[in-house]
């Protein structure tokens, strides 16, 4: 770790992250001394089998290479070291926008892993499984009541894979009047997700543009909607952290011509006790339990992205779903929805997750919930209100739980949205968003969520201050950082050029 | 509006809320949404009871817990996809570090190291096991594994049918049912032969066939001769596809790579993921290197810094949707990242040696029950082929009522295949692992056999 | 701001691709602004030899780390030659996306065809309209 940057106002007097003393540590495999072993296997208390007696030669394999041999110390030494080289929620504010990296309560990961939970398995009966349908049933209610819909599916293993169900759903819909729709409209500011999903089902995607405000607007959707049009796909709060005023106008045009409208929840966590998509024209949406509920991230999941819907997609619901048996009798799992899309997830879903996210809107409640949304909304309007003077603000337009800023302020110094996201990280800081949405160029989309104080807020704007100082007045700094951290910055040319996806063993050594 | 209880996932006091709103030029917490309209705007709170303690909220929790039956309180012979293995310490204690679980996506790679390294260790044990040269950052769990194979081979072959083995686990089935619904594909079912196998794939492939999905063990816990199918598949021009629900049969089994598979994918819960009624668990996909650009979910590469340190990042990310949009290889975007760690870490405890020891334990217990249940009256093992760890048993009397018995024994004495294999008769899949002691099988072949615990 | 290379020599398409006319066969690739939008160039995929193509129909794909395109046919006509070295060395077309890091070669049928192109004026003024 080299430091270059101890003047004064500099990264370590402005920022939050310090100095350290930090670990290296190579691969598993070039750590792996044969003999060694991190398990030991209980006594055999049957007869031991030679596997050839029992399958036939060929379809026995003799070794597997690539697995280590290591003792239990070494796995864990190694792996404790891995961990430190983490940016993580615990350590530091983690601004990415549309992620609501919010923090994650103890609480839920405790509960996730009583036996009851974590040790059941998906195929046992129905009637030695009544905490878990109860918790689900409980679950699909909270999570109606908070979006204004009418049924809700727990399903979905992620967002994405939520998003894939909805539009499925649709597809059933128009399907079941006898209707071939072709096209899904998807904003120019939407997600990835959201056209890669419409693709998934065979359906072609037409841009909306967004307007000069930032908002979609009801002469653009009126002009693109059609009866070939199956649904519009719309994000509100959008990615830009505007709420889409004209929602219920937009989706009045969409349902005049027989069309649906998806939600993509990503950004539920902005409305959260304020306002519902069902009361705004919304037919279907997907809820991103690891964003608005706390669940965590996991490094890259798993994540859980239920669906909400209408009654009128209601009978499209994929199986199995919960039903409540007459008389206070508990609940079963029931396959019996003549016209579902069918299975989405081998099993009910992402049960841990869900278990994580009914814990915490227990823990939070009605006025918890509100209190979110309305901290999540102050925090990221303070950013703005501190910054706007000093970096370019695209849509100037009061923001809700996120704020989009872009490069544009420091053009001629040749220091990019990238750079100060690099420089960002010496201070101690995970990154905003950067490079989305894509419709404003070198943007960098800032999502406090409401676990940051007003002193983490001040720090994080004190840094973004220090930054664009440096790079007007020392831009080559800016340009090169991170300097703080084990790495430099990684060549990801190379990595795309000749990829490298696995370890091998040097040919030349014994 | 301070509430009586302050809540303690959320700082701010009413003296913050207030500067704040300050430095906004904002009068009030409402006018900060001020932008939707007031129509929209709710005039009460949500229907939902109040914030609740940590106490109150786990006391509730705790009494759902206990509601259920679980591989803790019960003896344990349920498979069918998702088993029931111990997992070492080790596993839990290190994946409940902070700086893992609450990592986001290593987008940034600079502060991302430790999940990117775990990664590009997972993605070299996955190609070890399966004896390919590829493998993905996860997929949700097995069945969409398979059905975004099956996609994958039909992109590659620029073909839409499909040649299925009926011995695909159904769960599995439907899944890939639903994905192709929408793609006007067609999926040809491959029927299963008296012995338990599948039928030679030959006679249902054709030129239009883009892949063979055959599932190692089968749903049926029957070992399948890959080698036949991989030839036949080829022959059309189409890919081999396996399945693995079972993934602790990697170390005992020959390679899906070695047998002629094209495409290795399924489910990785047996390493170190717990059952957790159902998820979250963890899909694999692993492939050849000439195919890598139409798998999808993420990869992990190695690469230097301006220095030249090693190093690893997200790569070829040009597959992907945030990049690709509509003409991504998949949607997928959050994976199963922890519990890849999971599995990740319960690899290296066990490792090359330890690993094999422990599927033959597995193989040795089924064994055992395989052949007590031969010597006892009343049951019988309908298929001849070989097993691993999973097989069929047919009873004497009706499947239901002899799991009901078992249950009230403490067991849980395996899957009802009323509903999947009804041409058995009544009979049961039973799974024995290395968490079945002798004594327990033998109670739970007493139980089928009719008698009492 | 950026200077881009934009030959006098050359004729443009909106889809930020260049052609040279040899005879009935034009050649096309990239332009300096298209490699330079995209970054470093890490994969190309060239149809087969062969391959009939109309005007404006995708024919390819080109990748950066942190983008895709697809290529687009100038001209309508058959494919006569294929660049295979951009399979190994993708980072031609960074290099030199003029000479050696040509993509294709379309025997056209219909000459006029060239004119509904942009001259490097035309060109230059589409590349200024876009960049702010």
């Amino acid at each position: 770790m080299s430091g270059s940057d101890d003047e004064p106002r500099g990264a370590t007097q402005v920022g939050i992250a310090g100095a350290g003393l930090g670990y290296e540590e190579r691969l598993l495999f070039e750590r792996s001394a044969p003999g060694r072993c991190g398990y030991s296997l209980p006594d055999l208390d049957v007869p031991e089998v030679d596997p050839r007696a029992l399958l036939p030669a060929d379809a026995i394999r003799s070794d597997i290479p690539g697995l280590p041999e290591l003792s239990e110390v070494e796995v864990v030494r190694h792996f404790t070291r891995l961990s430190t080289w983490n940016a993580a929620v615990d350590l530091a504010p983690y601004p990415l926008g549309s992620c609501t990296m919010k923090y994650n309560p103890k609480l839920n990961e405790k509960i996730a892993r009583l036996p009851g939970f974590s040790a059941a398995h998906p195929l046992q009966p129905d009637a030695v499984s009544q905490g878990l349908l109860e918790l689900f049933h409980r679950l699909e209610r909270q999570l109606a009541e908070i979006s204004g819909m009418d049924r809700v599916t727990l399903q979905p293993a992620a967002g994405a894979q939520g998003e894939l169900t909805g539009i499925m759903m649709i597809r059933a819909y128009h399907e079941r009047k006898g209707e071939k729709r072709r096209k899904v409209m998807v904003p120019d500011s939407a997600h990835g997700t959201n056209p890669a999903s419409a693709a998934l089902n065979g359906y072609d995607v037409v841009a909306i543009p967004s307007g000069e405000d930032g908002i979609l607007h009801p002469e653009a959707v009126e002009a693109a909607m059609t009866e070939e049009v199956a649904a519009l796909m719309v994000t509100n709060p959008n990615t830009l952290g505007l709420f889409e005023e004209h929602i219920t106008r937009i989706a009045e045009i969409v349902h005049s011509r027989g069309g649906l409208v998806y939600g993509d929840g990503a950004n539920l966590n902005a409305l959260l006790g304020v306002a519902r998509p069902g009361d705004m024209g919304i037919d279907v949406m997907h809820f991103n339990l690891h964003k608005t509920f706390s669940t965590p991230h996991g490094g890259g999941g798993p994540g859980a992205g239920p669906v909400g819907v209408k009654e009128v997609l209601a009978p499209y619901l994929p199986i199995p779903v919960v039903r409540e048996l007459a008389g206070g009798a508990g609940f079963e799992l029931s396959a019996d929805v003549p016209d579902t899309i069918g299975r989405l997830h081998g099993n009910l879903g992402n049960v841990g997750v869900l278990v994580r996210a009914f814990t915490y809107i227990l823990s939070l409640g009605a006025d918890g919930l509100r209190r979110c949304a309305e901290m999540a909304v102050l925090n990221a309007n303070y950013l703005l209100a501190r910054l706007r003077d000093t970096y370019h603000v695209p849509c100037d337009r009061p923001v809700m739980h996120e704020c989009v800023l872009s490069d544009r302020s420091l053009r001629d110094s040749g220091v990019t949205t990238l750079d100060i996201a690099k420089r960002l990280i010496d201070y101690g800081f995970h990154p905003p968003t950067i490079y989305f949405p894509l419709i404003v160029h070198g943007a960098l989309m800032i999502e406090p969520t409401e676990s940051e104080s007003p002193e983490e807020l001040e720090r994080l704007v004190e840094s973004l201050l220090a930054i664009d100082r440096e790079a007007r007045e020392n831009p080559e700094l800016v340009r090169g950082a991170p300097h703080r951290t084990r790495h430099s910055r990684l060549d990801e040319t190379r990595a795309a050029r000749n990829p490298v996806l696995r370890w091998q063993p040097d040919p030349d050594s014994g | 509006m301070i509430e009586a209880n302050p809540l303690r996932y959320i700082p701010h006091t009413d003296d913050d809320v207030r500067r704040m709103l300050e430095v906004i030029g904002c009068p009030r917490t409402e006018d900060l949404f001020a932008s939707i309209p007031e129509k929209l705007r709710l005039q009460g709170p949500v229907a939902l009871p109040a914030g609740a303690s940590e106490q109150d909220v786990a006391a509730e929790l705790e009494r759902l817990a206990a509601a259920n039956a679980n591989a803790r309180s019960h003896e344990w012979f349920l498979g069918g996809g998702t088993y029931a293995h111990f997992v070492p310490s080790a596993v839990d204690a290190l994946v409940s570090r902070a700086e893992f679980y609450s990592a986001y996506t290593p987008y940034q790679p600079e502060i991302s190291q430790g999940t990117l390294q775990a990664i590009f260790e997972w993605q070299t044990m996955m190609c070890g096991l399966t004896a390919l040269d590829v493998s993905n950052a996860s997929m949700y769990d097995g069945a969409s594994a398979t059905a975004e194979a099956a996609l994958m081979a039909m992109r590659i072959t620029r073909r839409s049918k499909v040649a299925v083995s009926a011995s695909l686990h159904p769960h599995y089935r439907q899944v890939l049912d639903t994905y192709l619904a929408g793609l006007r594909a067609e999926i040809v079912t491959i029927p299963r032969g008296e012995d338990g196998r599948s039928q030679p794939v030959g006679g249902f492939v054709d030129g239009e066939t883009a892949a063979v999905i055959l599932q190692q063990p089968n749903f049926l816990g029957v070992v399948e001769d890959l080698s036949g199918a991989a030839e036949a598949a080829h022959a059309d021009g189409a890919l081999l596809i396996t399945s693995v629900t079972e993934a602790l049969s990697l170390a005992l089994l020959r390679p899906p790579g070695d047998a002629g598979a094209d495409i290795a994918c399924g489910e990785a819960q047996s390493f170190g993921v717990p059952m957790a009624f159902g998820g979250p668990h963890l899909g694999f996909l692993a492939t050849r290197s000439k195919l890598v650009r139409q798998l999808p979910g993420r990869l992990v590469g190695e690469t230097v810094d301006t220095r030249g340190k090693r190093g690893f990042v997200l790569t070829l990310s040009t597959r992907e949707q945030h990049i690709r949009r509509e003409r991504a290889t998949s949607n997928i975007c959050t994976n199963e990242g922890l519990c890849l760690l999971m599995a990740t870490i319960y690899l290296a405890l066990l490792g090359r040696v330890g690993l094999r020891k422990l599927a033959e334990m597995n193989l040795a217990k089924a064994q055992y029950a395989k052949a007590k249940i031969q010597e006892t009256p009343g049951l019988e093992l309908p298929l001849s082929a070989p097993t691993f760890n999973e097989f069929a048993v047919r009873l004497g009397a009706p499947a239901g009522e002899a799991l009901a018995r078992a249950r009230r024994a403490g067991i849980i004495g395996g899957l009802d295949l009323g509903a999947h294999a009804p041409e058995l008769g009544s009979a049961l899949l039973i799974c024995t692992t290395e968490l079945n002691p002798k004594e327990s099988i033998d109670r739970l072949i007493g139980i089928l056999a009719g008698g009492g615990s | 701001m950026a200077e881009y290379e934009i030959p006098g020599d050359l004729r443009y398409s909106e889809e930020d691709e260049w052609i040279r006319l040899d005879g009935s066969r034009v050649t096309t690739g990239i332009t300096d602004y298209a490699q330079q939008q995209l970054g470093d160039i890490v994969y190309v995929e060239l149809p087969k030899v062969g391959r009939v193509l109309e005007r404006g129909e995708p024919f390819g794909v080109i990748e950066s780390v942190k983008a895709v395109s697809d290529l687009y046919a100038p001209v309508s006509g058959e494919v006569v030659e294929v660049n295979e070295i951009l399979t190994e060395q993708p980072e031609t077309v960074n290099e030199d996306c003029y000479g050696e890091g040509w993509m294709i070669a379309i025997d056209i049928e219909d000459e006029s065809a060239l004119t509904r192109l942009l001259d490097a004026a035309g060109y230059t003024k589409h590349v200024n309209d876009r960049s702010e």
